[in-house]
């Protein structure tokens, strides 16, 4: 091996093929992890594989009565807090989704700045259409888009860049959320969110849009594309 | 008297087989080259892992255990039984075939392209793929990927000299086309 080591140090063929086979190497590595599972796939296996805890309670009367009384409770306060609570599953929800997204190694799966490239990719892999917004004169830049899925609904996932911010837009058909009734026309994110957040309906589809950029720029794009 | 608790057998599964999931992801739609038979391909490799768990010896190489019930899975769904049917998998246990002395990777490393060598490892037979995958993303040593292919370390070295000679080739192609 020390031999080896001195002929390829002294030997300029030997040392560029050692050397390419090195980058060659880092280059396949870098290559090769292409592809990552789909927020909603990743939250499936973790909930089928993630143990769980194994309740085995007695039956009595104590039991009995606690059950009693949580239903009363439960039926005097869920109008209000079963529509709050949903919502704002369905906004950590999108959240999630924006950050497992920007988290993987390949955020987008059809990579371009083009609209007529990006609206085009979405053909037959998502079962609606939608327009994207011309950005011209805006500061915001397209980065690409991929196919995503909240409750079992296929929808768009665009990102754009604005100020080195990611900005996720997500479009759904409306009928297919669960909890849609709870959104309303036009909400924003609880304050407990991490992330700045606009959603409204329009032409039968929900868009969210969310990130970590100000209300005003998330406020921007969510304009851009209701003037479409 | 109320109780509450985790089964200790699945709690020590999901502890090791959760931080695998990308990366099993990833091999297995590459397997598979597409996205919704990756993903049946990956659910049933953890079923089965997880029916399986208690035969797996704690302290052995769990990594290696769960690409292998993949790759068997694979074998034997659809897509892999046609891929077993057209490429004989371990006729290639000749010696290795010496380096070119041209070198499609420096014009490729050159342009940086990683969609032009992801499509070439795209285009690779199954078993050269898998084997370039299992040592350069997943750095296997020599001795856990023979393990995981049920194969011989020998066998291992010159598949894997084949599979990287192969991909210079459609490398290769690939540039003079472009």
């Amino acid at each position: 091996m020390r031999a080896f080591d001195a002929h390829v140090r002294g030997c300029p063929a030997c040392s560029a093929d050692a050397l390419t086979h090195v980058q060659m190497k880092r280059a396949i590595q870098v290559a090769g992890k292409r592809f990552t599972p789909s927020a909603e796939f990743r939250r499936r296996m973790q909930q089928s594989i993630a143990p769980k805890p194994q309740r085995s309670f007695h039956p009595g009367w104590i039991f009995a009565a606690a059950a009693a009384l949580i239903l009363v409770a439960g039926a005097l306060t869920s109008t209000y807090v079963g529509t709050r609570s949903g919502r704002d599953q369905l906004f950590s929800e999108i959240a999630d989704l924006h950050v497992a997204t920007l988290a993987s190694s390949a955020p987008v799966d059809v990579v371009s700045t083009d609209r007529h490239t990006v609206k085009p990719w979405f053909q037959g892999k998502i079962p609606f259409a939608f327009n994207l917004p011309e950005l011209q004169n805006s500061e915001f830049s397209l980065l690409g888009g991929r196919v995503t899925y909240l409750h079992q609904t296929p929808g768009a996932h665009l990102i754009y860049d604005v100020r080195k911010h990611h900005i996720s837009v997500f479009v759904f058909p409306e009928e297919s959320l669960k909890l849609r009734a709870s959104l309303g026309e036009h909400s924003l994110a609880p304050k407990e969110l991490p992330f700045n957040m606009e959603t409204w309906s329009q032409g039968g589809l929900r868009y969210f849009v969310i990130g970590d950029a100000s209300v005003a720029d998330i406020d921007s794009l969510a304009k851009l594309f209701k003037a479409e | 008297m109320g109780m509450s608790g985790v089964n200790p057998q699945s709690d020590s599964f999901a502890e090791l087989a959760l931080p695998l999931f990308d990366q099993l992801y990833n091999f297995a739609h590459w397997l598979t080259q597409n996205r919704e038979e990756a993903e049946d391909l990956v659910q049933e490799t953890y079923a089965k892992a997880l029916k399986g768990f208690s035969s797996f010896q704690l302290g052995t190489n769990f990594r290696a255990w769960m690409y292998r019930i993949l790759r068997n899975t694979f074998l034997t769904s659809r897509t892999g039984l046609r891929v077993a049917l057209t490429v004989p998998l371990d006729s290639e246990d000749g010696p290795a075939l010496a380096l070119d002395n041209e070198t499609p990777e420096t014009i490729l490393l050159r342009r940086s392209n990683s969609e032009l060598l992801q499509s070439a490892i795209d285009d690779l037979p199954v078993h050269f793929r898998e084997i370039l995958l299992l040592c350069e993303v997943e750095e296997m040593s020599y001795q856990e990927i023979a393990g995981t292919l049920a194969i011989p370390v020998g066998t291992v070295m010159s598949r894997l000299s084949r599979a990287r000679k192969t991909l210079r080739d459609g490398l290769r192609r690939r540039l003079q086309k472009g």
